[in-house]
């Protein structure tokens, strides 16, 4: 073994110090917000506040618990993830199986799989999508945050990319022993895509969770909003209109700063959550759909 | 035996929920362009308004503003583009250089996580850590001796914070394409460069950037069609009307003329102008990725 050169290490030893520099940039300003919201409000507003809480306080998040609003948001935005994720995953699944035959087993599919993409490539635009909502008569109802996004195109194509690369003669020797194209479908190809089923389930959870706008224009009453969009209006579009005169007084109390803090990062929370199980999938999940040969 | 429609039967009938709300909620908006040629009268619907012809787009051309949204959508979203490239494949090249597995993983679990969070929850990060006043980044500029400045209130800071805090955002991410293609790189490659006596920068010259290059073309090419994508949802959380110049982006105009003006015409014409370019942009570069790589969508 050739001892490296002093130009060679100095290279790594920088390299190693710019690494974790780029990673402390990630990371810092989420625990610069997460010290914010323990700290007494008092010394966040004497900018004694960066990486630890000074003077430690919880009154923040019992600010936020209190709030019924918060927690209303906060139910909404599960049971949309309850309800939205498993339909998103069935017809995900449903799309990509009758997808992934090629044309000799499935007339149809190349024109039933430019069907669904040209939707990735042209929309109608806002306003249009807006009319149709409003049309189907789902406006401010739950289902708006539900059926227009039941469809996620472009997990249909990662998951048709993978049932491809399942080798055919299983399922061929399933139909020998008379399985049907469905007991195929939930018997084989699902089970063994399992690892691709799992990081799109995150995906739809993440997806769901995060989604803010739709809530904003499809919903007309703020006590209909999901957690991302009434965030939206307290925090970014500082709504007074939705504080209630209790609330003013009790924000005046604990500053601004502190409790937009805590909402942020009980927002962030479920994602923190399901980030270790993401984590262990999605790059493979990534690359499965988008570097193939 | 049972002919071959038969036994393609199931395979409709799987596709035919998914079909139906794809049509609904995607093909109806399509034929909703009509709306660009129409003066919506609600209790007619869209499709059955007063004909206006192109005057809607001749409105879009006399906005005094139509100009400088394009401009500014075109710069934040070449900017982005640009460095959604070099960022994450610089980034990628130097951890593949770090050895130790253990810290390797630790910075890829840091670095890719602002992906999953909510531009709402990073705008309330964001305000907070760039208020000129009481954000810890100012806060960092002064006890440097620099000036404060104000990076959300600046239009000239403006488009810049855009694109730093989208790549602050988004080039974790990014590198897991170029770290799963250096990873697919055969070892003997090294060893043999190593044997012909090249050094470590000239392995990464002539081994590295050639094996990833297909991938760098590749990912540039599928980046085209957001060309007018400047990222309404970071935008639009972040922008107020004292950067409107450099920061009103088509997306936000759409919404301000749509949504809050009641506007629906013009609102869809300019959508339909956008969506118009970026299917050319797309389709083109899907073209291209083709041709340059072999790719193919499904």
């Amino acid at each position: 073994m050739v001892r490296a050169s002093f130009g060679r290490r100095l290279f790594i030893v920088c390299n190693y110090v710019f690494l974790a520099a780029t990673a402390a940039a990630c990371l810092l300003p989420l625990l610069n917000v997460l010290a914010i919201s323990f700290s007494s409000s008092s010394a966040v507003a004497a900018g004694q506040v960066t990486l630890w809480p000074v003077d430690f306080s919880l009154k923040s998040y019992e600010f936020v618990i209190g709030k019924p609003e918060f927690g209303n948001a906060f139910l909404i935005s599960v049971l949309r993830v309850v309800v939205g994720m498993p339909l998103n995953m069935l017809l995900t699944i449903l799309i990509a199986y009758p997808l992934s035959k090629d044309r000799r087993q499935f007339r149809f599919r190349n024109a039933y799989a430019w069907y669904f993409v040209l939707t990735m490539l042209f929309s109608g635009g806002l306003i249009p999508w807006f009319m149709t909502i409003k049309m189907t008569g789902i406006l401010d109802t739950f289902w708006a945050l539900i059926l227009p996004s039941a469809v996620p195109v472009f997990n249909v194509i990662l998951l048709l990319n993978f049932f491809k690369s399942l080798p055919d003669e299983i399922e061929e020797a399933a139909e020998i022993d008379g399985a049907g194209r469905w007991q195929a479908l939930w018997r084989i190809a699902v089970p063994l895509s399992a690892p691709a089923i799992a990081t799109l389930t995150l995906f739809c959870i993440v997806t769901h969770w995060n989604s803010w706008f739709e809530g904003l224009i499809l919903m007309n009453r703020p006590e209909h909003y999901p957690l991302q969009s009434y965030l939206q209006t307290v925090i970014v579009g500082r709504d007074m209109a939705l504080m209630t005169a209790a609330d003013v007084a009790r924000w005046a109390e604990i500053s601004d700063r502190t409790s937009k803090a805590a909402q942020v990062f009980v927002a962030m929370l479920p994602v923190l959550l399901v980030y270790p199980f993401l984590q262990k999938h999605f790059a493979e999940g990534i690359v499965m759909g988008s570097v193939k040969g | 035996m049972k002919s071959r429609s038969f036994r393609e039967l199931p395979l409709h009938l799987m596709i035919l929920p998914g079909f139906v709300l794809v049509f609904i909620y995607s093909y109806i908006p399509m034929a909703g362009i009509i709306m660009a040629f129409e003066r919506l009268v609600p209790s007619k619907g869209m499709f059955l308004s007063p004909w206006v012809g192109w005057a809607n787009f001749e409105y879009m051309l006399r906005m005094p503003d139509i100009a400088r949204v394009l401009g500014n959508t075109f710069f934040i979203a070449a900017m982005k583009m640009t460095a959604g490239i070099v960022v994450p494949v610089t980034f990628a090249l130097l951890l593949n250089e770090a050895k130790n597995r253990l810290f390797k993983r630790g910075v890829q679990t840091i670095v890719y996580f602002p992906h999953f969070l909510s531009w709402i929850i990073l705008s309330g990060i964001l305000i907070d850590i760039l208020s000129p006043s009481t954000g810890i980044v100012n806060g960092l500029l002064g006890w440097l001796g620099l000036p404060s400045v104000y990076f959300l209130g600046d239009a000239g800071w403006f488009p810049f914070t855009m694109v730093v805090s989208d790549t602050w955002k988004e080039f974790g991410y990014g590198t897991i394409v170029y770290l799963a293609a250096l990873a697919g790189i055969n070892p003997a490659l090294y060893e043999a460069a190593e044997m012909d006596g090249a050094g470590r920068i000239r392995q990464t010259l002539s081994v590295t950037l050639p094996a990833l290059l297909p991938i760098i073309v590749l990912m540039s090419v599928l980046s085209l069609g957001n060309v007018l994508n400047a990222g309404f949802d970071q935008i639009f959380n972040l922008y107020s009307p004292q950067v409107y110049e450099t920061g009103d982006i088509i997306d936000t105009l759409v919404y301000r003329i749509g949504i809050e003006n009641a506007n629906y015409g013009v609102a869809t014409a300019v959508g339909l102008f956008k969506s118009v370019v970026s299917f050319v942009m797309v389709g083109a570069s899907y073209m291209l990725a083709y041709r340059l790589t072999g790719y193919r969508i499904f």
